[in-house]
């Protein structure tokens, strides 16, 4: 008789374990052929809340850690990722991809996430500066990560897309929630085992499956939530973010582009905008 | 309250590393296009453990073919390497990174053996920052843009580099991580007395599958170093070592078409105000100066005392060197090794004697030396001033000149007035302070409440005679590169 398989059950990523929802529900997402692939987690604004907590404790110890070794993490990151290639590739092609097209996402993948383990050490001295003020100062400004970022990841390029934005975001030392690819969001689950083998740190990065629609609104209005990126082009969406992110005055990025493959999707831009510029004077005359 | 003398009533026992994971051939050849070859001279040098006498193995000495040969195999190298995509070039470079990672220990006993520096500062700073080195430059590969916006940059071509015995294998790493990255190849000569480390090296760069001649080390003496500073098809020359092999260089390579950078010899000025941390400053003030023996081109070896603590100061820098160790290398609680070299071991003598001529003040910590190997207790010279011989010229050994100062400006002067330019640091609680001086120092790097810090992301490099260019940081770059 041939062997059955073991299906994977697919759950959220929060502060370095994998909970269900404390909702209970599911949805399910279904290949071509309209087989059930997976009953994902329909996360709630509950689960979402708690996420923010673990990220909350965790970042200030995340951002104290130095560049070199954030860099190094990431790298780790990257070669956990090489390692599982196949798997990877595989649960992309489940859910309609060529091989050519998937084996391509896998391996940019791995290459941003290097793209960025290299930026660690090196985005301050791009963007950082000594000013030359006319008094007797020694005046400079440096950026310092804005703490924790809520995450709508993009719908197209389930794997490359998560990974394009939330690689700059946790190497300038914030910590983040993300909603993982509505469309696909296994692989996004799957990438979550990637690092919690990885050496980062529990909680630094958290990762919900579920709607937009009922997730949008918490993503944006929680208050110990420091920034928003947002990946799509609703309008309508977009606008509510913008408003309910007023009420504390989330930091908001809106990335409407979808050729995450391109390279026109990394840069240290990236990095620098969940950043704070801080400066300092410090007199120089005795 | 009566002092409690520690060494007296306790003794370390030793706990000495083991050397028996190492793996060293009695034998190394050059190598020359991703091979070991044997060198057309077929003569061999011995590599000698500077705290034992012991020969460790045997170096080959390249000649003028052998330089020749290494050229080539970089010239035909550059065509790929510098045409291969840059984040790919990188991932070559993070694996020799990884690589030196995993095999570190091994790499921190032999750098002990070699070069005679202590375990603890071989194991805990060399290797360490040779890897981070390697990790940070190979992450430029791709994004030389963002570091030089608004140019057009190309790699140089093949870069000569001739590293000094002081830190063998983290001056490769200084040297060549920042060439490869920008897409250039190589030939490196280490340091006659110590090859070992490089020629390790040579073997990860072998097993990372860095495409053959990127990467060429080729051994030997003085003479080598000529044959690579002389070679018509080598593009940029790059030394670190003396100043006066510097400006040798620098005069051989006049009316070519080759770029130079130099990193230099130093006489740190090592400034202590009355409002200093006394305690942390005395720390900082040993570790200046007998840091891998001295050996070290940015060694803080001229102190400046503010007048009103000379006395404190001196009394407890002179308890701090009774409670120093001094011995083998390979044991983890040693703080002052071996001297690289009988040569070096002379001249720090000679110099010895000229500051005892000169009416110098010596007062050397009492210990017990062995008949074999090179040793030099940890020495303090006192009553010395601006023109004694030993506060003007580099010694290159644990050798420390004390002067004193009462105003600010005062020692400014002093400390700005030499030859070199390459380091010095502030030891004050007063931040107003700290920037007054780094301000008016004449110094490439400039350490406050520190001293002997380094960082792959932290340009250090000499002004006036200490050297030309920088290395480390974004601007590390700068050298391998060209601005079209």
């Amino acid at each position: 008789m041939a062997r059955i398989n073991v299906l994977k059950t697919y759950k959220n990523f929060i502060g370095g374990k994998f909970p269900r929802t404390e909702s209970g529900r599911y949805f399910q997402i279904k290949n071509g052929n309209n087989e059930l692939l997976a009953n994902m987690c329909l996360s709630s604004r509950k689960d979402f809340r708690n996420a923010v907590v673990f990220a909350r404790k965790v970042q200030k110890s995340w951002q104290n850690k130095s560049s070199l070794n954030r860099g190094q993490v990431l790298y780790r990151v990257a070669e956990m990722l090489e390692g599982r290639k196949s798997q990877f590739i595989e649960e992309l092609m489940m859910t309609g991809l060529s091989k050519l097209h998937a084996k391509n996402e896998v391996e940019l993948s791995i290459d941003r996430l290097i793209y960025y383990a290299g930026w660690s050490d090196k985005f301050q001295q791009v963007f950082s500066s000594v000013n030359p003020v006319a008094s007797n100062h020694f005046n400079f400004s440096l950026l310092q990560s804005v703490g924790v970022v809520s995450v709508i990841s993009p719908n197209e390029y389930s794997l490359l897309g998560m990974i394009s934005v939330i690689a700059p975001i946790i190497v300038g030392g914030n910590t983040c929630v993300i909603l993982s690819s509505e469309k696909n969001p296994m692989v996004g689950i799957s990438f979550a085992e990637v690092l919690n083998t990885s050496d980062v740190p529990a909680g630094v990065v958290n990762i919900l499956t579920g709607k937009r629609k009922e997730l949008l609104s918490h993503f944006a209005s929680h208050k110990d939530v420091n920034a928003i990126i947002y990946c799509g082009d609703n309008n309508q969406e977009i606008k509510e973010i913008q408003h309910l992110s007023s009420e504390n005055l989330k930091r908001v990025k809106i990335y409407k582009h979808k050729n995450w493959d391109h390279n026109s999707s990394q840069s240290p831009f990236f990095i620098e905008t969940c950043q704070e510029l801080k400066t300092i004077w410090h007199p120089n005359k005795v | 309250m009566s002092n409690i003398d520690l060494n007296k009533i306790w003794n370390y026992t030793t706990a000495n590393e083991s050397k028996d994971h190492i793996l060293l051939k009695e034998k190394y050849d050059l190598f020359i296009n991703g091979k070991f070859v044997k060198s057309n001279s077929r003569k061999y040098f011995n590599s000698v453990n500077p705290a034992t006498d012991e020969i460790i193995a045997k170096i080959s000495e390249a000649n003028k073919e052998d330089i020749d040969l290494a050229v080539k195999a970089a010239n035909s190298a550059f065509k790929s390497w510098s045409k291969l995509k840059a984040k790919e070039r990188a991932k070559y470079i993070f694996r020799i990174a990884r690589m030196i990672q995993e095999r570190a220990k091994e790499f921190a006993v032999i750098e002990s053996m070699d070069g005679g520096k202590p375990i603890r500062e071989s194991r805990d700073i060399d290797i360490p920052l040779a890897a981070n080195h390697f990790f940070y430059y190979a992450g430029w590969a791709d994004k030389l843009e963002y570091a030089f916006p608004n140019t057009s940059l190309e790699p140089i071509g093949v870069a000569g580099q001739i590293i000094p015995w002081n830190f063998p294998l983290l001056m490769a790493a200084w040297k060549i991580a920042p060439a490869i990255a920008c897409g250039n190849t190589v030939v490196l000569k280490p340091a006659e007395t110590t090859s070992l480390t490089a020629l390790k090296l040579a073997e990860i760069i072998q097993e990372s599958g860095l495409p053959k001649g990127v990467v060429n080390i080729v051994t030997g003496g003085g003479k080598t170093g000529s044959e690579i500073v002389n070679h018509p098809n080598i593009d940029k020359i790059a030394f670190t070592g003396s100043t006066k092999v510097g400006k040798l260089i620098k005069r051989s390579i006049a009316g070519t078409h080759k770029k130079l950078t130099l990193e230099l010899g130093g006489k740190g000025a090592n400034i202590i105000f009355a409002d200093a941390a006394i305690d942390q400053a005395v720390e900082g003030i040993i570790n200046a100066i007998f840091f891998n023996q001295g050996h070290v081109c940015c060694a803080g070896s001229r102190l400046f005392v503010q007048e009103s603590i000379s006395e404190i100061v001196i009394e407890k820098l002179k308890e701090r060197m009774s409670s120093l160790i001094i011995g083998d290398p390979l044991d983890k609680n040693t703080d002052i090794g071996a001297i690289n070299s009988k040569e070096q071991l002379a001249t720090i003598k000679k110099y010895i004697n000229i500051g005892m001529e000169e009416g110098g003040e010596i007062y050397q910590k009492k210990c017990i030396i062995s008949e074999t190997g090179n040793w030099c207790p940890p020495t303090l010279f006192l009553n010395v001033s601006q023109s004694h011989t030993i506060v003007q010229e580099e010694i290159f050994g644990p050798v420390l000149a004390i002067q004193t100062f009462r105003t600010i400006d005062e020692v400014i002067e002093k400390a700005n007035n030499t030859p070199y330019g390459l380091s010095a640091g502030v030891w004050t609680e007063k931040g107003s302070k700290i920037f007054k001086l780094t301000k008016e120092l004449n110094a490439g790097v400039v350490w406050a409440n520190t001293y002997n810090k380094f960082d792959p992301t932290s340009p250090f490099g000499g002004v006036k005679e200490s050297g030309i260019g920088r290395e480390g940081g974004l601007h590390g770059l700068k050298a391998y590169l060209k601005f079209k």
